[in-house]
């Protein structure tokens, strides 16, 4: 099955085809064959086949070199949109406007595509841009599940797009137009299982172009699933096995077939989530290629409701698209009608501040390509807006605001009261939400699911929970974002398993994140698809009459309600919120650990600049800096300079108002280590300790990581697992806990600890066979954990090597340098016999090439890190890779009696040869090893600018970058061990069961 | 870039008092658009998520109230009424004025925009003196039809309070839907023609859809649209190679007329399609019986079964009747289509005589186009005849 795994199964699978591979072992693809995949995946082939049905597609070329395609674009006329064949979300395309914008765009594309050609296309931008999920089987049968209308029209790719569903502008003819067209596409090119497929449409007519087909399960479908509640990859799997979709049962009402296509009663919309600000040179401009990390997805009863409660799910600080508590920036007209016709991330709240400003309906459209029924809908709120501003807030008012999902929190700031007033008023005015099922059949057929949303646009619940059994709800993580990923919907799914197991009657989950696990409605007893936020918790929690809930397991979105939820009345099932906050509240923290004797780095809590910026001089920069509550990382920077330090404490108000900032000692050249485990308040069980392979600094989630440690000695291991026993005895924990250490000389300082399910959890429980969150899910309950001795990890023989994946490509402009602020946007994890064998197979999978033979480019700033890339530089050298570097680390390398180092010059330098960029896109050069000075002063200075012209071209190209000497020594390393020894493959083993 | 305008218009017939009370004493407190009348009829639901232009002026609808479970209605507004077809078919409508009593939905788009609008929804009910309600909980009413059935309703749109009490009274002594006669309404009081073909298909217009029409004419025969209390002479005057039953409104039972018809068509062995109350019609004729289901069918996603290939499609439905399964055992009648949800027929082939017919809408208009094949099935029908004779 060659569908199922996204873009990177969907290559291989074609590949091993390619390579004979299936047909030496005899292996059938399931589903929709190689065939099937190329005609959709081949921009060339996959024109062809949309004309051999019938299907129009817009005018178009492939080539395979500048030349060619200066030649396309004139012949279509600029603006061209250049498409790359087989990459993943749209990776390398773009659109051009000129021959310049065209070169560049098609060298980038030329290279991320597996075969090296790119599309130059006619651009229709403002044209609508529809999608139809399709179902096909074996016989013939086929079905539309879904179909899609994305917002900000075809500018912006999918992945980007703010999507609702079903398409709301569409009238019958049209949707039945497209509809036909994508089950004929389907038919023709002989999809077995499940596509998508997208759609142009004019909005001035009813001509139509097919844009793209995806012949497997896509975010698209994933998206599709959730919005119906037709489980699209479940259906699929079938299919692929042989069974007609007739003969399957709706799985839903479980009596009804398979074979329909799913009837909303409600509107649904997708928003993605987008963490530019992580990455401080990238450009925020939205269009062909994808550059969100996650999504949520909303449901509701109106456009305006849904939109809302999408922006809120989102957690990026907003209630809404209005009435934030940040005041809505000023533009002048000019700017505004700017900022309309470049999409970036704001371009709603663009289309909001440009109707305030009274520009029409009709110019915002024809700037921005929305169509104009959405810009009247954001009108709706914008007014909306207005009179909750100027009117008194009566019933009425505060009703209709409610309908158009306005927050207690957006009603409250724009009527001068607080959002637990609004939330007095609305009860005692008979205004809640109703609970409404998703059914995929408008309520047709009684459904025999729970899979809930809370909406104003109704009056009546589906039904009421009426047990009075124990129920507890586990809350989700959101939507992915840097920091936050399917680690913690591991940890939900995991929770709400083995609270069943301990029978536990009812468990509900509350998420809203529509890539996840944890949002299939048949992995708990009620799923409600919702907002994280306190209001909507405590809507659900008082519809359930809920014993409690469980925020252990949701990263850093749960864990944050907790307090919030508390002093509301809520039970936090699992430590408890007292533990939580001594924790978390530094101070507390500081003196319990004090107590214990145990070591941390100096500290201190400022609520004023001028004291901070003491403290900071008296201990030296870099300093550690960090709110106080915030946790993960968030927000958290290490600062270099006084002015720094201002202007992060600046945007650190605006993080946490509530709560002061902590500033830390930032120690330079330590290691740094983890514990995950579980404890029930006296018993710890130890996961494991993870040792970093990069030095502190290095963001622990940007930074690969190594079971068991690599270089720590025992000793100093001793001392981790004795203070992890210690703490957790101390908070009595009760539930999962990640404790973070930094060893400099030989000492071991806790620098943190999270009461709660880490990233890491995964990669731990599946390296030691041991679910952590499966007995996490005991000690939140209460019940005692078994006794598992504590150097259980260290009698597995074998490494487990967890690596970073990053997503600087699809970022334009980002700078490669990691820092405290974790950059990374997914991870692999690999296991292996040795170290080396563990790595190799990590680096790998995260796209490293491991190139056998060819030439490395050094260039390292300061001559400590230099020193340090001797012993690296050696290694290569002895291994035949020749060796090329800038001036300076040429000169340091050929002291060291490194022979023949070959000088390249900046690029910056163009007139110097030879030169780097040159080589790059000659790819002359196979790997780099580029390591600045200290891993962020000069990046903060803006001393770096050309090394990060290296890196950046370097990503752009498809070159391996090493940007640490811990990383550049372990990767020497690796080719030096995949000289002597392939590595293994071997199939995960399962967890044990520990009783 | 070419960047047109894109029309847009703002709803003017909103704001009013606006109930509906069903037969169960069920009070539903809306927002009133449209035209402010007192309409009764059995309150239905429609789950199809676009097509309320299609709907709307579906004679099928004639006598009901319908319900709409999407819950954005009037998005794109409503094409010009005034364009036709080579043919002189309406190009976006299925029948001269909107054909359902009344409109229940719960959210009216205030503006609406597309490419080809004239005007806005409310403004076309307005101008067609059809009550519409918004604000209502759609999903509410529907699982009440759903588990009550179908009942009857009375929708209420004013612009001065309404009282529910009155409208309960009023509702009581209201005819009902299954003692109404609705053939006299929704048919041609004369033939009509449309276009131009050596051959000729005759429709008896019990109420036919235009896309019944457009697709028989798309297969090449000059259309000939007759009463639907036409006698088989007359029709045969025509010398029609095929005969097509239409849709409509209504317990098929009061057809007796067409049903007489129908016989006759059987037993002439003349090529015959029937369509939802035609196929009905021609299972009456055939020996068959019909009853009334719980809460009809109506919608886009309905998936039938093709008995002959075990092919499955996805079909537009919109009715409230259906032949007995089993009362088909003692007719020449066998079963073509079942619904593959409640196994209720869908579609029936005679084994002797050429005749079929479908109780889903090939025709679509709203809804998808796979069942097209339908009229080629009458086509082909037509084709063994003429090379039989």
């Amino acid at each position: 099955m060659l569908g199922f795994g996204g873009q990177t199964a969907l290559n291989c699978g074609v590949k091993l085809d390619e390579m004979e591979a299936l047909k030496k072992y005899g292996v059938r693809v399931l589903g929709t064959q190689v065939s099937g995949i190329k005609a959709t995946e081949d921009r060339q082939l996959f024109k062809d086949s949309m004309i051999e049905c019938n299907v129009p597609v817009l005018k178009s070329k492939t080539v395979y070199n500048f030349e060619q395609a200066k030649e396309i674009a004139n012949e279509l006329g600029y603006p061209v949109i250049i498409r790359v064949a087989y990459t993943l979300g749209g990776k390398g395309g773009g659109v051009a406007h000129n021959e310049i914008e065209l070169h560049e765009i098609v060298a980038r594309g030329l290279n991320a595509s597996l075969v090296g050609q790119v599309l130059i296309e006619e651009y229709v931008g403002h044209w609508k841009q529809i999608e139809y999920e399709v179902m096909a089987d074996y016989d013939g049968n086929n079905v539309i599940i879904c179909n899609m209308e994305n917002v900000l029209s075809m500018r912006v790719h999918t992945g980007d797009n703010i999507v609702v569903a079903p398409s709301q502008t569409l009238n019958n003819y049209e949707y039945q137009m497209l509809r036909s067209a994508a089950l004929r596409a389907a038919k023709h090119v002989g999809i077995v299982g499940e596509c998508n497929i997208q759609f142009a449409l004019d909005m001035d007519s009813d001509k139509y172009v097919a844009i793209e087909m995806n012949p497997r399960l896509s975010r698209s479908s994933a998206l599709a699933s959730k919005a119906t509640g037709y489980p699209i990859a479940y259906m699929a799997a079938k299919i692929g096995m042989g069974y007609k979709l007739p003969e399957l049962a709706n799985r839903i009402t479980k009596t009804t077939t398979a074979c329909f296509e799913p009837s909303l009663d409600y509107i649904v919309c997708k928003h993605p989530r987008w963490d530019f600000g992580k990455f401080e040179l990238a450009n925020r401009n939205l269009g062909p290629t994808m550059k969100s990390v996650g999504e949520v997805m909303a449901v509701g009863r109106c456009f305006e409701e849904s939109l809302q409660k999408a922006i809120r799910m989102l957690e990026i600080g907003n209630d809404g698209l209005v009435a934030n508590r940040k005041a809505d920036e000023t533009y002048d007209i000019e700017d505004l009608e700017n900022k309309l016709q470049k999409a970036d991330d704001k371009i709603l709240y663009h289309v909001a501040a440009a109707l305030r400003q009274g520009i029409a309906v009709e110019r915002i459209y024809k700037l921005s390509a929305i169509d104009p029924w959405f810009i009247e809908k954001i009108q709706n709120i914008v007014a909306k807006e207005k009179s909750l501003k100027e009117e008194k807030l009566d019933k009425k008012l505060l009703r209709e605001a409610k309908v158009f999902g306005f927050s207690d929190k957006q009603i409250g700031r724009l009527a001068g009261k607080d959002d637990m007033e609004i939330r007095k008023m609305r009860k005692e005015n008979g205004i809640t939400p109703v609970v409404k099922r998703i059914d995929t059949l408008a309520a047709e057929w009684p459904a025999q699911t729970n899979y809930l949303y809370l909406t104003y646009g109704g009056t009546a619940n589906d039904f009421e929970v009426a047990s009075s059994s124990e129920k507890i709800a586990v809350l989700g993580a959101g939507p992915y974002r840097i920091g936050s990923s399917v680690e913690f919907d591991w940890g939900t799914v995991n929770m709400v398993w083995g609270l069943k197991e301990n029978g536990v009657k009812e468990v509900s989950v509350i998420n809203c994140n529509p890539e996840t696990v944890s949002t299939d409605y048949d992995i708990c007893d009620r799923l409600y698809f919702e907002e994280l936020t306190l209001e909507r918790v405590l809507d659900i929690a008082e519809f359930e009459n809920l014993t409690g809930i469980v925020t252990a397991v949701g990263g850093q979105t749960a864990n944050n309600l907790t307090p919030k939820l508390a002093k509301n009345g809520i039970k936090i099932i699992g430590t408890s919120f007292e533990d939580i906050d001594r924790a978390e509240n530094r101070s507390n923290f500081s003196k319990v650990l004090d107590d214990l004797h145990i070591r941390q780095p100096p500290w201190q809590a400022f609520a004023k600049l001028a004291d901070a910026k003491k403290f900071a001089l008296s201990v030296g920069y870099p300093v550690l800096v960090r709110p106080s509550y915030v946790l993960s990382g968030a927000a958290m920077k290490v600062v270099w300079s006084e002015e720094q330090l201002k202007k992060y404490l600046d945007e650190a108000t605006n993080v946490s108002p509530d709560y002061p900032v902590v500033i830390t000692k930032f120690m330079l050249n330590s290691l740094e280590a983890e514990v995950d485990g579980v404890s029930d308040g006296k018993n710890v069980v130890i996961g494991a300790v993870i040792e970093h392979i990069e030095g502190a600094g290095v963001h622990s989630g940007d930074s690969m990581m190594c079971i068991p440690p690599w270089s720590l000695s025992n000793k100093v291991i001793e001392t981790i697992l004795d203070y992890t026993n210690k703490i957790a005895s101390a908070f009595q924990i009760k539930g999962p806990f990640n404790l973070q250490f930094l060893i400099n000389s030989d000492q071991v300082y806790v620098i943190e600890l999270n009461i709660r399910a880490s990233r890491s959890m995964p990669f731990v429980s599946k390296f030691v066979r041991m679910n952590l969150i499966n007995l996490a899910a005991r000690a939140v309950l209460g019940r005692p954990l078994p006794h598992v001795p504590k150097d259980r990890w260290r009698k597995i023989h074998s490494y487990g090597v967890k690596v970073p994946q990053f997503s600087f490509m699809q970022l334009e402009g980002a700078d490669i340098i990691l820092g405290v602020e974790m950059q990374s946007t997914g991870e692999a994890a690999c296991f292996g016999e040795s170290f080396y064998d563990a790595l190799a197979k990590g680096l790998m999978s995260s796209g490293f090439a491991l190139p056998k033979e060819g030439s490395v480019l050094i260039t390292a700033g300061g001559s400590e890190n230099k020193e340090k890339l001797l012993q690296t530089a050696l290694l290569l050298k002895s291994l035949g890779y020749k060796i090329l570097a800038t001036e300076h680390t040429a000169e340091f390398l050929s002291d060291k009696r490194i022979g023949d180092v070959e000088v390249v010059y900046k690029i910056s330098e163009p007139q110097r040869k030879p030169n780097i960029a040159d080589l790059l896109y000659e790819r002359k050069i196979d790997f780099i090893i580029n390591v600045p000075s200290t891993s962020t002063l000069e990046k903060y200075v803006g001393m770096l600018y050309d090394e990060y012209q290296i890196r950046r071209k370097a990503v752009e190209l498809g070159v391996p970058v090493l940007i640490t000497t811990e990383l550049a020594d372990s990767f020497a390393k690796t080719l030096e061990w995949l000289r002597h020894n392939e590595t293994t493959k071997k199939p995960l083993e399962s967890y044990e069961k520990i009783e | 870039m070419r960047v047109t305008e894109i029309p847009t218009k703002k709803a003017k017939h909103v704001e009013k008092f606006g109930k509906l009370v069903l037969e169960d004493g069920t009070v539903f407190e809306g927002k009133g658009f449209g035209y402010s009348t007192t309409v009764f009829g059995e309150a239905v639901f429609n789950t199809g998520m676009v097509g309320y232009t299609e709907s709307l002026t579906d004679p099928s609808y004639s006598g009901q109230i319908l319900t709409l479970t999407y819950p954005l209605v009037g998005n794109y507004g409503v094409p010009d009424q005034s364009e036709k077809d080579s043919d002189g078919i309406r190009k976006y409508f299925e029948s001269d004025r909107i054909q359902a009593r009344g409109l229940v939905v719960h959210e009216l788009s205030l503006t609406a925009s597309h490419w080809n609008i004239a005007m806005t929804l409310d403004e076309w009910l307005y101008n067609e003196k059809i009550p519409g309600i918004s604000g209502i909980d759609t999903r509410a009413l529907t699982t009440k039809l759903r588990t009550g059935g179908v009942m009857m309703a009375a929708l209420a749109v004013s612009e001065k309070e309404i009282d529910a009490e009155d409208l309960k009274k009023k509702l009581a002594a209201a005819k009902k839907y299954n003692d109404e006669e609705f053939m006299d309404v929704v048919s041609v009081k004369e033939p009509q023609v449309y276009g131009e073909g050596k051959e000729s298909v005759v429709i008896v217009d019990t109420g036919v859809k235009n896309a019944i029409l457009r697709n028989v004419r798309h297969l090449g025969y000059k259309v000939i649209r007759v009463p639907w209390n036409y006698s088989i002479e007359k029709i045969l005057s025509y010398n029609p190679k095929g005969v097509v039953i239409s849709n409509g409104p209504g317990d098929p039972v009061k057809c007796a007329k067409t049903m007489e018809t129908a016989k006759n068509l059987i037993e002439k062995n003349i090529p015959t399609l029937g369509i939802c109350l035609g196929a009905q019609i021609l299972g009456l004729a055939g020996g068959a019986s019909t009853y009334k289901i719980k809460y009809g069918h109506r919608g886009q996603n309905k998936s039938c079964i093709d008995l002959e290939n075990k092919k499955v499609y996805v079909t537009s439905q919109n009715h409230g009747y259906c032949i007995n399964p089993e009362s088909l055992k003692n007719t020449d009648f066998k079963l073509w289509f079942a619904n593959t949800d409640d196994n209720t027929v869908e579609g029936i082939r005679h084994t002797k005589k050429k005749v079929i017919a479908v109780q889903f809408h090939p025709e679509a208009s709203p809804g998808p186009f796979d069942c097209m094949f339908v009229f080629e099935e009458l086509k082909k029908l037509i084709g063994e005849d003429n090379a039989k004779r």
